[in-house]
């Protein structure tokens, strides 16, 4: 089926959907080094105007990857919700457009709809959509989860305490999560990039965490993000793993690329479900996505770059994640080439997420040779806070020295709280109560005496 | 200033000593102090003009004390270009592979300004010279200079030349705390566009006196080298058995 428009006097036409879809694509640089862009500005509004008269119904009958060769695209349609489809079943995308920036689209609705909805349909939209559009539409869904603490109530913002080290150094490590901890930091997760995948450093990591965990009572979950077969080893041999980390894309060979199946997800589901280890939920996955990563693999299968990610959120949405991430300018210039295009692409995960239903965070961050800065940092964390994210990445100082990338610090996220009036989750924010480290308007007491109780965590090990 | 902060910096000052990151900042209101503020902004500074410097070939030459040199330009015209299409950084400018000298060359060294240029100008020649030192009577190619290179330009160079092994020195990803750090990658009869990462081998972090010394550097990579000839490959079948990990540069 082609598609087609006419603007300016030309008539334009797009053979697929997913070149339709690429088309109406922002410029981006990922989706030039693929070849798939529009050839010219006036192309890209062309695609705009033919995407905008589409049925959303076609998205269903014309998989942009075949469903033979794709477990993606059949995990998309065989367990596409066609009830949770039906009150915007008879829409355009352009119509859907409308619908969901209107009234009618409540929390309530909105939520109802998420099964309804398949990845390339909310990229779709989001591609008729300006940067406000997402803010607006994706503030008004919640999606809450919960496994020690609870993420995405209202009014509240929940971080990532990240203390990366380069070599794994217990000491290390422990002093970046004082550090973080002090600034109010870790409500979503306690969360590790180990240096090396091998199970025995993981699993030493796993119970400094859980030993700091389990002494302050933190009503908060750990995660050392190693490979999922390393965390289905480790869970068999009783050690103490919260939450199963992976790397996630939007194709079957993209996966691959990842040493990933549906198959190998389902099994470390299954065996972290029958842990137990959470105390006011039970959402013990965690899944990190980004724009590239399929491109990077060589398995986008001539997919523009954001609709790929959002298929990512199908995989994801399969096992109720406590939280889903998106590291959205890791990868480099090659993909999103400076703050402009990143702000784009941070915008448009956090609004496919969280319409398909995952409860959505940001590592909101760049590399040293993309064109981007703090100002970046400030203005997507600003933006995101308005659009309701579920929780951000933090690390000391904004500088992640064992990942030699940038990201927004402990003192961002003070900010972003502060600014739009937000609040841990309420039972980090009890326990930050309860330790004394909540001041008398409900922000982060500046406590840097070694009279704290929690300075001990940093005084053994540095010993 | 009262008895607990300077307690308090205490603390901090002894636990910094476990790590790098920038722990302990303080606080001005929620955000940052003036001093750490313009602290990372002179980092991020450095990382910054590290990327965007412009490769001196005439630099390294002068710093290879009398060794032959070749310079050539990768097929991606300009900074914004290398950074934006990585698939040409890979390629040589096909003017530029027509003037490389073709030989039974057993190794080519081959300097690419990679993600900065100021690691290539302050490491990269010494390196060779300290490798070339240890390799006897290998044969050796003219050195090679290129210019907006990505490691797998080394594939095409070696191709080009006839050699049978190329050993890529490149400027890595800079990060807040490195700007300058050297990476290299053995690749033995690479082929372009068949030959893969996992068909390299990596030594990162060359960057005397915070990373991998020269004399360091050199010693593992003529030892690889010298098996790298005996197995006849390169990639993951040939481990580093000198006392340091290696690993590769998964960032690059």
């Amino acid at each position: 089926m082609s598609y087609e428009s006419v603007l300016g006097g030309h008539r334009y036409r797009f053979d697929t959907l997913a070149r339709l879809l690429a088309a109406a694509s922002p410029e981006r640089s990922g989706d030039r080094l693929a070849g798939i862009t529009a050839d010219s500005e006036q192309e890209r509004v062309a695609a705009r105007w033919a995407l905008a008269e589409v049925p959303l119904a076609d998205f269903l009958t014309e998989p942009v990857i075949p469903y033979e060769s794709d477990d993606v695209t059949r995990l998309i349609l065989d367990t596409h919700d066609a009830a949770a489809f039906a009150p915007v079943a008879s829409m355009t995308v352009g119509g859907f457009r409308e619908w969901l920036l209107s009234e009618r689209a409540d929390a309530v609705a909105l939520a109802a709809l998420a099964p309804g909805v398949t990845p390339e349909m909310a990229a779709a939209v989001s591609k008729l959509m300006g940067n406000a559009d997402l803010v607006a539409v994706a503030r008004k869904v919640r999606v809450v989860t919960a496994f020690r603490s609870t993420i995405g109530l209202p009014g509240r913002l929940a971080t990532r305490l990240q203390p990366n080290h380069p070599t794994d150094d217990p000491a290390g490590v422990a002093a970046a999560l004082l550090d973080g901890l002090l600034l109010g930091s870790g409500d979503a997760v306690i969360g590790i990039n180990p240096a090396t995948d091998s199970p025995r450093a993981v699993r030493d990591l796993l119970e400094l965490l859980d030993g700091v965990i389990q002494r302050y009572a933190i009503p908060t979950q750990s995660c050392v993000l190693c490979h999922v077969t390393t965390s289905v080893d480790l869970m068999a041999r009783g050690a103490p793993v919260d939450l199963v980390f992976q790397s996630i894309a939007g194709t079957q060979a993209a996966n691959a690329s990842f040493g990933v199946t549906l198959g190998l997800l389902d099994e470390a589901y299954e065996a972290a479900l029958a842990l137990r280890r959470g105390t006011v939920g039970q959402n013990v996955m965690y899944f990190e996505t980004g724009q590239g990563s399929a491109l990077s693999a060589g398995a986008h299968h001539g997919v523009d770059q954001q609709t790929v990610e959002a298929r990512a959120y199908a995989v994801a949405r399969r096992y109720d994640p406590l939280l889903v991430n998106t590291v959205v300018g890791f990868i480099g210039p090659e993909y999103l080439y400076d703050g402009r295009q990143i702000l784009r692409a941070a915008l448009e995960d956090h609004f496919c997420g969280k319409l398909l239903g995952l409860p959505m965070g940001l590592d909101i961050c760049y590399t040293n040779h993309a064109d981007a800065d703090d100002d970046d940092i400030a203005t997507m964390l600003t933006m995101l806070g308005v659009a309701g994210a579920s929780f951000v990445i933090c690390t000391p100082g904004g500088d992640d020295i064992m990942l030699n990338y940038q990201s927004a610090s402990y003192h961002d996220a003070l900010y972003l709280r502060e600014v739009l009036g937000l609040r841990p989750a309420p039972e980090f924010e009890a326990w930050l109560a309860s330790i004394g480290l909540l001041d008398e308007r409900g922000g982060i007491r500046e406590v840097s005496g070694e009279g704290h109780p929690l300075t001990a965590i940093g005084k053994e090990l540095a010993a | 200033m009262s008895e607990v902060a300077v307690q308090a910096g205490e603390l901090w000052a002894s636990l910094r000593q476990r790590t790098q990151a920038r722990i302990g900042l303080g606080r001005a209101g929620s955000a940052l102090p003036t001093r750490h503020r313009l602290e990372l902004q002179a980092a991020h500074a450095a990382a910054r003009d590290a990327v965007h410097s412009p490769f001196e070939p005439g630099t390294v030459a002068a710093g290879l004390a009398g060794m032959p040199t070749v310079r050539v330009r990768s097929a991606a015209p300009d900074r914004l270009t290398y950074l934006q299409r990585p698939d040409l950084g890979r390629r040589l400018d096909p003017t530029d592979r027509a003037h490389l000298p073709v030989g039974k060359w057993d190794v080519v060294f081959v300097v690419a300004d990679g993600l900065s240029s100021r690691a290539v100008h302050e490491h990269a020649a010494p390196v060779v010279r300290e490798t070339a030192a240890r390799l006897g009577s290998w044969h050796l190619a003219p050195v090679v200079l290129a210019e907006q290179a990505r490691v797998a330009l080394g594939d095409d160079v070696a191709h080009a030349m006839g050699a049978a092994m190329v050993v890529v020195l490149i400027g890595e990803r800079p990060g807040m705390s490195a700007a300058d750090s050297l990476g290299a990658y053995l690749t033995y009869r690479p082929v372009p566009g068949v030959t893969t990462d996992a068909d390299r081998n990596c030594l990162s972090n060359i960057r005397p006196p915070r990373g991998l010394s020269y004399e360091g550097a050199a010693g593992k990579l003529a030892g690889l080298m010298g098996r790298a000839r005996e197995l006849g490959g390169t990639g993951v079948g040939l481990k580093d058995e000198s006392d340091h990990s290696t690993g590769a540069d998964r960032l690059l």
